[in-house]
């Protein structure tokens, strides 16, 4: 009986056959959230359609300025998350903690002014509910553009927030040094996480803020 | 030598440590990879929540036997058939081919150590005894009383029942059945043994291929559905709601979008089991192979398209109407062609009837009778008529029930061997089969009949002439679990007295019949290399 | 009872009465599907049990290779079922489509659905509940709604049914051709009461139907109700007279073609008769604010119906005075 080592207590016969197992696994779990945030999507197209004026209404509360500055943001965060993943396959251990801490630190700011937006529309009294009094009035299916609105970008939040905490572990990893060029996978497969949740973003920002 | 009595063959060579003797703590059952011992967790799981699901339906079927209202009110009655579809669909049907058998023998059967993600497979496990305990929890609280499917603005606004406890039940379910669909997705392109190309596949192993691909793509958006009711109801606006601006309809066309491609989970894999039956037991390559293996991915894909058939009568447009008619017709051309194919194989065959063969007889006689009757329903006017009535009660269950579970006991024949390594009463097992068949016949036949008649779903009660026919029905009710029930029994007690089997009782062919009974943790202590074809029986010709 | 039916049917119709002029059309697809399929399970019942006892293990049945092709097996079938299936398809989805087209003269008569009953409007102002009288051969339209969840209105003996859906109006139609008293379900479920949600159409021969006409002498017809109600509900306030807040007026308006603010022009159907009722802000007129009030949850079906009879009632730009005699 063979002494069991890591690959082989594992399904796997090399780290190559684990490597691209676990990117399919990665694109079919996107795969899966794409059908996710899919539904929210198609109700929205579908109440769009019928309430064409409501969501123009509702979307010219919409702070373009957050909005537009998160955009950059999540952007930017994106493009560290790319570095990242280029530092860790080149073991540039310093510039892999770095990128990540950035990537962070974006995402931070992401969700900082997210909630801070969440809250000033707290104050306007545009959460949708019992509560729903938007200054000057407002046709009902203005609220079901909040209702879309918090429920898809509270969604996109959660996904932001769990990223996060993928970010810090990883980061923790990369301090220890356990991050290495030959295993380059926690990395990789968090970097598919993070641009996918920054492409649902790329959707969400035309869709509430921009339409008119 | 040790001889078995079965195969005539020297098991000697069967190692005495297994997956299930080589550690008997708890922990080691609550913290295994083994897929094999996910299989069983399962196993256990999902019995458990059939006997609650079954027990309703006995009660609902003993209230049927007449025409008022008299063993339960309407209330109770409510609740008991909505934890009946919950249970049976959620923590019964959709894990119980794939959870248990998929689990137990798909990496066996494809010559892999373990699925693809075996962390992941536990946590699958973890999610659904999650989901299942919170619908048990709103059950005793009080239940919900909104039927399985949810209906708005029914559900979202006007129920009283705990309907945001058992949303969330099955939400956290359904994230199981992503993590299985994606641990078999990528098991089954990446963990294949050397030799063994896609067309060299058992038919169960597509069908859990097809079976992983309508997991992982439509459960997502059943759980954005529960999400939105359960926001619909936590704040009073209106996604569902007409008085507010919403759309009720929506949420059919959302949740049938889902339900629909998962009465695919619910079928699909018990037509991979059927495969592997008749081959075994015709010794005889099923007829057809490739094209079988095409229609149960094209039932997949077609699956996805015909959602709207729910909604013929729902005022939904005529047009959409009649597209959707028009693809059910044609995605039960695929299912057909199954059929063709099974009975294509009997023809010069050598044919035995142990039991798991008579539960895949079962399973084609009821399936098809089953399918037929969703031609009628596919039928624009005649679906009209018969929409929401027992006809529609008759049908599912004869493709599910008749089906898929008669397809599950049979596969759990059929592996038993493998899986506890123990033979269990031929003659026992057998007349199950059959009592489990009539009763099935006994209980559902006559409701296509109140159907058509126009008796509708969800009635607890009724005019008094569709009395005969309810009484009828509950009778074979009666014997259905009498034959449901005695498999306990003797699967029970073969655990511990039944003959020992050896690694290949029925002679088949497959990976899996190639490892001792039962098979050791790391299940292959060489990785196989594969040179022929599926179903490589010996030509009878000769 | 019965009248001249095919004998084929009369099968069928004792069990189940074929009452309505779109009876027997269903009744022939559904006995063809029938048919169809018990050939079908015959056929394949027959082959299996021959093939399990010539070709059970160790019989002397020869077992030869099989000669023809297996791809030719598949062909035949595959294009075989193809073309049942779709046979099929074309004659159930035409039938739907006839059921779908309501019919010229069609009477047209109210159901407002609601938990848990069923309320029935003539168009002379009759209310009945839970039973509809309908005279025979007389094409009936139902012009339905519910009040709050999704019901279902079935007649199994007219193969009727049709979802009744909350903030929608529904159209179904039948012809009745047999006098006689047949079971409305409510076949969506709807809550506690559901199974309960029954009722009765009384089909009944032209004098029977006017005998019953008769006794109802005297009833509101939705028009007067509605024009009651316009006053009640405060309409005649901003929409009558002279009132200090410019709203538009409202007679000749049911049927025309109105501009709305974003240049669109919209036609004045019942659909936007209700909307403007009770969503008010999704069309507002063209040159006019938007300060209606919605009465979402404030008027009930029943009452928007009447209103909606009453506005299409208003064909002149000299409509009576609204404090003026009647009832």
């Amino acid at each position: 009986m063979k002494p069991p080592s890591s690959i082989d207590a594992s399904p796997y016969t090399d780290a190559t056959q684990r490597s691209v197992a676990q990117h399919l696994g990665m694109w079919t779990f996107l795969a899966t959230e794409i059908l996710f945030f899919g539904g929210l999507f198609a109700c929205y197209a579908i109440y769009r359609h019928t309430y064409p004026e409501a969501f123009a209404a509702g979307s010219a509360r919409m702070d373009f300025w957050i909005g537009t500055l998160n955009t950059g943001v999540l952007l930017t965060s994106s493009l560290f998350m790319a570095f990242a993943d280029h530092a860790v396959k080149l073991g540039r251990r310093e510039t892999l903690r770095r990128c990540l801490a950035a990537v962070w630190l974006l995402g931070v700011i992401f969700l900082g002014l997210k909630f801070y937006e969440y809250h000033q529309k707290f104050v306007e009294h545009l959460v949708p509910g019992a509560g729903f009094h938007p200054d000057g009035g407002a046709a009902p299916p203005e609220q079901l553009f909040f209702v879309l609105y918090f429920a898809m970008t509270g969604l996109h939040a959660l996904h932001m927030m769990i990223g996060l905490g993928v970010i810090t572990w990883l980061f923790v990893r990369a301090s220890r040094g356990t991050l290495t060029a030959d295993r380059p996978a926690p990395v990789e497969m968090t970097g598919l996480y993070w641009h996918f949740v920054d492409c649902v973003w790329v959707f969400l920002y035309p869709l509430l803020y921009l339409v008119r | 030598m040790k001889i078995d009595a079965f195969s005539s063959r020297d098991v000697s060579a069967d190692t005495p440590v297994n997956y299930f003797t080589r550690d008997y703590s708890l922990r080691s059952w609550l913290f295994t990879r083994d897929h094999k011992r996910i299989g069983l967790l399962y196993l256990i799981s999902i019995t458990f929540f059939f006997s609650i699901a079954a027990i309703a339906a006995a009660l609902m079927r003993w209230e049927l036997l007449t025409p008022q209202g008299d063993l339960v009110v309407s209330d109770i009655y409510n609740r008991l058939f909505t934890l009946h579809g919950v249970l049976m669909v959620w923590f019964f049907l959709i894990p119980s081919i794939p959870a248990v058998l998929g689990n137990f023998i798909l990496p066996l059967m494809i010559g892999a150590r373990d699925v693809a993600f075996p962390r992941l497979n536990l946590a699958s496990w973890y999610l659904f005894m999650t989901g299942g305990l919170l619908v048990l929890y709103a059950i005793l609280i009080g239940g919900v009383d909104t039927g399985w499917t949810f209906y708005t603005p029914y559900s979202s606004v006007y129920s009283n029942g705990h309907v945001m406890l058992m949303a969330s039940g099955v939400f956290i379910a359904g994230f199981s059945s992503i993590a299985t669909g994606l641990n078999f997705i990528v098991t089954l392109h990446k963990l294949r043994a050397p030799g063994l190309t896609w067309f060299r596949l058992p038919l169960f192993a597509w069908s859990i291929y097809a079976t992983s691909l309508i997991l992982v793509l439509a459960t997502p958006v059943l759980a954005i559905t529960l999400l939105l009711i359960m926001l619909e109801r936590f704040l009073g606006v209106g996604v569902f709601d007409p008085k507010l601006g919403g759309d009720p309809l929506l949420f059919q066309h959302l949740f049938w979008f889902y339900s629909h491609p998962a009465v695919y989970i619910m079928i699909l894999p018990g037509m991979g089991v059927v495969s592997e039956i008749i081959a075994c037991f015709s010794r005889k390559r099923i007829f057809g192979y490739r094209i079988a293996a095409i229609a149960i991915l094209a039932i997949a894909a077609l699956g996805f398209l015909v959602w709207g058939h729910h909604m013929f009568v729902s005022s939904q447009s005529v047009y959409a109407g009649v597209v959707f008619s028009l693809l059910s017709f044609l995605v039960s051309v695929p299912s057909a062609i199954k059929v063709f194919n099974w009975v294509a194989t009997l023809h010069r065959a050598s044919i035995r009837f142990d039991t798991p063969f008579l539960y895949a007889l079962g399973f084609l006689a009821l399936f098809t009778v089953g399918g037929l009757t969703g031609l009628f329903l596919a039928t624009l006017a005649v679906d009209v008529h018969l929409h929401d009535t027992y006809f529609v009660i008759a049908h599912f269950h004869y493709i599910m029930v008749g089906g898929m579970v008669m397809a599950y006991m049979g596969g759990i024949h059929y592996w038993w061997p493998k899986i506890s390594g123990r033979l269990y009463h031929e003659w026992l097992a057998r007349i199950s089969a059959v009592t489990i068949f009539i009763g099935f016949n006994l209980t559902f036949f006559p409701q296509f009949i109140l159907g058509y008649l126009g008796m509708p779903r969800r009635f607890h009660i009724y005019p008094p002439e569709f009395q005969t026919l309810n009484i009828v029905s509950t009778s074979g009710a009666v014997v259905l679990a009498i034959g449901y029930t005695l498999p306990l029994f003797y699967l029970g007690w073969s655990l511990f007295f039944g003959p020992r089997a050896g690694s290949n009782p029925w002679d088949a062919t497959g990976l899996e019949w190639t490892t001792p009974s039962p098979p050791a943790e790391h299940n292959f202590e060489r990785t196989p290399v594969v040179t022929q074809e599926a179903y490589d029986y010996p030509d009878l010709s000769l | 009872m019965t009248p001249a039916s095919p004998s084929v049917f009369a099968l069928i119709d004792g069990v189940l009465p074929s009452a309505s002029r779109i009876s027997p059309a269903v009744n022939a697809v559904f006995l063809a599907l029938l048919l169809t399929s018990a050939a079908l399970v015959a056929a394949l019942t027959i082959a299996i049990v021959y093939f399990l006892i010539r070709y059970r293990r160790g019989s002397p049945a020869p077992r030869p290779r099989l000669k023809i092709a297996i791809w030719k097996f598949e062909a035949t079938w595959i294009v075989g079922t193809t073309v049942v299936f779709l046979g099929f398809f074309f004659w159930g989805a035409r039938i739907y489509l006839r059921m779908a087209k309501v019919p010229a003269g069609a009477m047209e008569i109210a159901v407002i659905g609601r938990q848990w009953m069923w309320d029935i409007r003539h168009q002379d102002g009759r209310r009945e509940l839970a039973e509809l009288h309908v005279p025979v051969n007389q094409p009936i339209a139902l012009r339905m709604t519910s009040e709050d969840v999704i019901h279902s209105f079935a007649v199994p003996a007219f193969r009727l049914k049709q979802d009744v859906v909350p903030g929608k109006t529904v159209l179904a139609w039948f012809e009745a051709t047999v006098p006689g008293s047949y079971p409305i379900f409510c076949d969506q479920y709807c809550g506690t009461k559901h199974a309960e949600m029954g009722g009765r159409v009384i089909v009944q021969t032209p004098e029977d139907y006017a005998a019953w006409l008769a006794t109802g002498a005297g009833a509101d017809s939705a028009e007067t109700r509605g024009r009651a109600l316009f006053v009640r509900y405060g309409c005649a306030g901003c929409h009558a007279g002279n009132s200090s807040v410019r709203a538009p007026r409202l007679e000749g308006l049911a049927g025309r073609d109105v501009p709305v603010e974003d240049g669109k022009i919209v036609t004045a159907d019942d659909a936007y008769l209700r909307d403007s009722i009770l969503l008010p802000n999704k069309h507002v007129t063209a040159g006019y604010a938007a300060v209606m009030p919605s009465y979402q949850g404030v008027i009930p079906e029943g009452d928007v119906l009447d209103l909606l009879a009453y506005l299409k009632s208003l064909a002149s730009e000299n409509p009576p005075a609204l404090n003026s005699s009647a009832p």
